[in-house]
């Protein structure tokens, strides 16, 4: 319970208004680790915002043409050439991942063990997958002379641009792809039920932290998203 | 009120999966029909905003958050709009300088078209780079 639980809370912008000016804690009925999350992802917004508005930058004031990437990223299969294959297929692990998470957090705080476990596992693996299939790209554009400072087919910041985008965006997968692991496993042997404290901070931990966890997974679904709009489609 | 978890129903979760599902297979598809231009660009920021607030709203509980956590995010995202209208112009200020005083007058340098018989003579297995 919180401090100021006496004092109904106000809804809407009016509640908006009270919390930030309550002078106390401005994120009311959330979990501390829930707000610093949300700032950390605020954060990293800004980050991959700068990333992208430095794509656009250079694609906006390059004189050469762009390479186009529905024939870079196009896959062969049985003879026909098919545009953004992989790239489709990623997205939609992903998507699926971040569905498979969603369902996690459920279960979690239905206390359903075994049931989140197996869930954020499959999240893990699709996510380790979703790696997978970026390291297969990465070998094939390389194969074929992209560089990041030269390539082929057009303006040679493509290159550079390609490779930190989605590089940047492949760090943070596997990243989560460990912490997903780690908090499966401390899930599957029933950390938050018996409140086993944390290897690292010491502290006993709550079925909440699913849902932290699902917060930074869907963000960089969230991520994907944008990169698949600008980078891939346009 | 007491610190509570998101909790909601799973027909939710799946409702808004499929609908993800359904809006990324639609912008494959603006690739995969190739619209090009002004058509293109509409539906895949349509899309990409679609995906982006489902996401949002619903997997991240957006929806079901205080407004002072929910204004406390979205609000500086702002500032991203302004910077892509900064640097949107610094491009194309840019564009016009390279154009005004590097333009050779060379003819245009020749790029390979990816995944031509001409490229892959030239690049598959080519380790001299």
């Amino acid at each position: 319970m919180s401090a100021t639980s006496k004092v109904p809370l106000k809804d809407g912008m009016e509640g908006f208004v009270s919390d930030w000016a309550s002078d106390q804690r401005a994120f009311k009925g959330v979990p501390w680790g829930k707000a610093m999350m949300w700032i950390f992802l605020l954060s990293d917004t800004f980050i991959f915002s700068i990333f992208l508005i430095s794509y656009m930058t250079a694609r906006w004031s390059t004189v050469e043409p762009w390479p186009n990437t529905s024939e870079v990223f196009a896959l062969t299969v049985n003879g026909v050439s098919v545009p953004l294959l992989l790239i489709a297929i990623m997205t939609f692990i992903l998507i699926t991942s971040s569905g498979t998470m969603a369902m996690a957090v459920r279960s979690g705080y239905q206390k359903k063990r075994k049931q989140a476990a197996a869930l954020l596992y499959l999240t893990a693996i699709l996510g380790l997958s979703f790696v997978g299939m970026q390291a297969f790209e990465w070998s094939k554009l390389i194969e074929e002379g992209i560089r990041p400072w030269e390539n082929p087919f057009g303006a040679r910041q493509f290159g550079s641009i390609f490779f930190m985008v989605t590089g940047f965006h492949g760090f943070h997968v596997s990243v989560g792809v460990i912490f997903l692991f780690i908090t499966a496993r401390k899930v599957l042997r029933g950390d938050y039920d018996t409140g086993r404290r944390g290897f690292f901070t010491w502290q006993k931990g709550r079925y909440e932290i699913i849902e932290t966890m699902g917060l930074y997974w869907h963000f960089v679904d969230l991520v994907w998203v944008f990169i698949f709009a600008f980078f891939y489609l346009w | 009120m007491a610190e509570e978890g998101q909790e909601h129903p799973i027909s939710t979760y799946l409702w808004v999966w499929l609908l993800l599902f359904v809006l990324s297979a639609f912008s494959y598809a603006v690739d995969y029909v190739g619209f090009q231009g002004f058509t293109r660009w509409t539906l895949v920021l349509l899309f990409m905003f679609l995906k982006a607030y489902f996401i949002c709203a619903v997997f991240m509980h957006m929806v079901w958050e205080r407004m002072a956590l929910v204004l406390g995010l979205f609000i500086p995202t702002f500032a991203i709009v302004v910077f892509i209208g900064i640097m949107g112009f610094e491009s194309d200020y840019t564009q016009l300088s390279r154009k005004v005083f590097f333009d050779t007058g060379k003819p245009p340098t020749v790029y390979a078209v990816p995944h031509s018989k001409e490229h892959s003579k030239d690049h598959s297995g080519d380790e001299a780079h």
